[in-house]
């Protein structure tokens, strides 16, 4: 699939030899397994570029986005990196809904010196630094570290995990076994649960009657953490439960239920709580700007996937302004000198060493209340 | 104790689950000797034809009817479009056919019904049973008796009606069958929609404990597959005791051992049960005359 927004002819003709046109090239995954982080991506930049053509473009070009469905194959992913940079001659390229698909576009982009930012979590893709690979989404670790120091505020010293066996549960249960010491917590029990499973109440029964823990952690996303949600009430235990951010939106709540989600924690973006951050927040602006338009644009409510490439966008945008000419290399540059830019995950401030440019302050420790999330200071 | 009687309850729900998913399998298999692959699929679909009806207004019983029926119907239609033009393949054939309508079903339902986790509520509420320290949902029991029920109708289906004892004749000699009067084409139509209809009416019972979207069908399909194997592919009974089985059997493994190898040392079971008894616990042997 191709869409292809270009400029209309008679653009083309005004505009004459100076050829007005920003070429941005994306491959995302809008169908195939990962569609729920592809779909809402590609969503985002077509409304993205939309808008920004009906303001006049970047420094007066207009913007024309290439955009391809990997569907979350990373050999596609490759395929079409090269046929961005090769046969669309676009400037830079966003996407990679997943690690995978995000390892394979960086490769290509790095040998063809195309600047490339990455909408995946993992912490390889900017982890050593590759001069033209950026990304936007917090890493799995940051989510660890958040969720440690609140655990450590409540003093808890003792946990028990119960992780999804897929993809992001094992990523992320090994990141924060890897941090989990700096905080003075020891896991004293570690379950794992297929992501298909029905019931897992075994494990969360395990978990109970080990001796000492004081809380329970579940990294994972799709219908497992809402099963654990569920199976935790039912059986009725009584420590508080730690949900990771790959659950943060508001269709958990509702799946798990709000009786049984109710005092469940989580770090989120400052996406899912627009209403209630403070007039004079940063993001608040940029935050309900892509809210509202989102919504209104597609009918879905926004999530923190969809806000990754909002962000990926603006990063983008912003470099190409600031280097007054969409040159590869000159984009680069600029990217990697991004200063306080404020997003929707969080404000954005890039180096040489640090091609993500968030820290922990990304994340907003929440809690659910009566089926609404609510910030927990 | 609790304890134990926590795992049992937990695989108690699991199996029966999968027992349901297994006993959409032994119809069309006992009148075709077809694997259905897309029985999972029928599952997706009883759960998400009732989560869209039911998010339209329509109170979630109707919901439930509706999507059973209309399950039924996409049953009979697969049989007319995709299995019956090719009658005269061979069996190996006819199940990659029916691989190839999974597929399909499931790119349908993600274009036409989206790609969100949906559910409904349980049918008597979330306030889990207390028994000796264990606890089991409400909706644990209704997947329980649903599966119950769908082997003792099918159990009378096979045994004491004319119609199912036509399927089993269609299954073993579908030539001799059409000589002794069988219209073995209204029976392969039969066999789809009971097919069909009971993994919907699966999906409609076990959608508020396992969640729903347009990609579960072929986990459950795979697991109720399996179960069908382990218990003796065909028969109802085997269905039944092969789901219960897994389900004790993946979370006695997960309690007792570690969750870690749950999926595992239930198949290492099941392939030590088939090494031994390929037939399956219950199968039927098959004698080849010449």
């Amino acid at each position: 699939m191709k869409t292809t927004l270009i400029t209309t002819a008679v653009a083309i003709c005004i505009a004459g030899a100076a050829s007005a046109e920003i070429r941005i090239g994306a491959s995302v995954s809008a169908t195939g397994p990962a569609a729920f982080l592809g779909d809402p991506e590609a969503k985002t930049l077509e409304m993205l570029v939309e808008a920004a053509n009906a303001n006049g473009g970047i420094n007066g070009e207009e913007i024309a986005l290439v955009l391809y469905d990997d569907g979350g194959d990373p050999n596609k992913a490759r395929t079409f990196a090269t046929r961005l940079i090769e046969d669309d001659e676009v400037v830079a390229i966003i996407g990679g809904s997943t690690t995978g698909t995000s390892m394979s576009i960086l490769s290509v982009a790095e040998d063809n010196e195309i600047p490339f930012i990455s909408l995946a979590g993992a912490i390889e893709i900017i982890d050593p630094v590759k001069p033209f690979t950026f990304k936007t989404p917090h890493t799995d670790r940051m989510a660890c570290q958040k969720i440690f120091e609140d655990m450590q505020k409540q003093g808890i010293t003792q946990i028990g995990m119960i992780s999804g066996t897929d993809g992001f549960g094992a990523s992320m249960q090994a990141q924060c076994k890897e941090v989990v010491g700096e905080y003075g917590i020891t896991v004293v029990a570690d379950e794992t649960y297929n992501p298909t499973d029905a019931d897992m109440t075994t494990q969360l029964t395990k978990i109970r009657n080990t001796d000492g823990v004081q809380a329970v952690l579940n990294p994972g996303f799709g219908q497992g953490p809402s099963i654990v949600t569920r199976n935790y009430k039912q059986l009725a235990v009584d420590l508080p439960l730690y949900q990771s951010h790959g659950v943060a939106s508001d269709g958990f709540i509702e799946l798990a239920g709000a009786d049984a989600a109710e005092g469940v924690r989580l770090p989120g973006t400052a996406l899912l709580i627009a209403g209630l951050l403070a007039d004079d927040d940063p993001q608040k602006p940029l935050v309900e700007a892509y809210k509202t338009a989102f919504e209104e644009k597609t009918g879905t409510s926004v999530g923190t996937f969809g806000g990754y490439a909002n962000d990926a966008f603006l990063i983008l945008t912003d470099a190409i302004t600031r280097a007054g000419e969409a040159d590869p290399t000159a984009i680069r540059d600029a990217i990697e000198a991004t200063e306080g830019l404020a997003g929707t995950t969080g404000i954005y401030s890039m180096n040489a060493e640090d091609h993500l440019g968030l820290d922990l302050s990304a994340f907003r420790m929440l809690e659910i209340k009566g089926g609404e999330w609510t910030l927990i200071e | 104790m609790p304890e134990l009687l926590q795992f049992l309850f937990s695989g108690v729900t699991v199996g029966a689950v999968y027992a349901l998913v297994a006993l959409g399998f032994t119809i069309i298999y006992n009148a075709s000797d077809v694997v259905n692959f897309a029985q999972g699929e029928f599952v997706m679909l009883g759960g998400m034809i009732t989560v869209a009806a039911y998010a339209a207004g329509v109170p979630l019983p109707l919901a439930a009817v509706i999507a059973i029926v209309a399950t039924a119907a996409i049953g009979v239609a697969m049989n007319k479009l995709a299995i019956e033009p090719a009658r005269g393949a061979p069996v190996v054939s006819l199940i990659i056919i029916t691989i190839g309508a999974s597929i399909f079903i499931r790119g349908g339902t993600q274009l036409l019904l989206g790609k969100q986790i949906h559910t409904f509520p349980a049918f008597s509420g979330d306030a889990p049973i207390r028994i000796m320290g264990a606890t089991i949902l409400p909706q644990s029991l209704w997947v329980i008796g649903g599966a119950v029920v769908v082997f003792i109708g099918l159990w009378l289906f096979f045994t004491r009606t004319l119609t199912g004892r036509a399927v089993l004749a269609t299954s073993n000699n579908r030539l001799a069958a059409q000589l002794v009067g069988i219209n073995t084409r209204f029976v392969m139509t039969l066999s789809f929609a009971l097919s069909a209809g009971i993994g919907a009416l699966a999906g409609v019972l076990v959608t508020p404990i396992t969640l729903t979207s347009y990609d579960v069908g072929l986990a459950l399909a795979l697991k109720g597959f399996a179960a069908a194997m382990l218990g003796g592919m065909g028969n109802p009974k085997g269905a039944l005791v092969g789901g219960l089985l897994l389900g004790l059997l993946e979370s006695m493994t997960a309690g007792y051992l570690s969750s870690q190898y749950k999926d595992a040392a239930a198949f290492v079971v099941i392939l030590l049960v088939l090494f031994f008894m390929p037939q399956g616990l219950f199968g039927r042997k098959s004698t080849e005359r010449v």
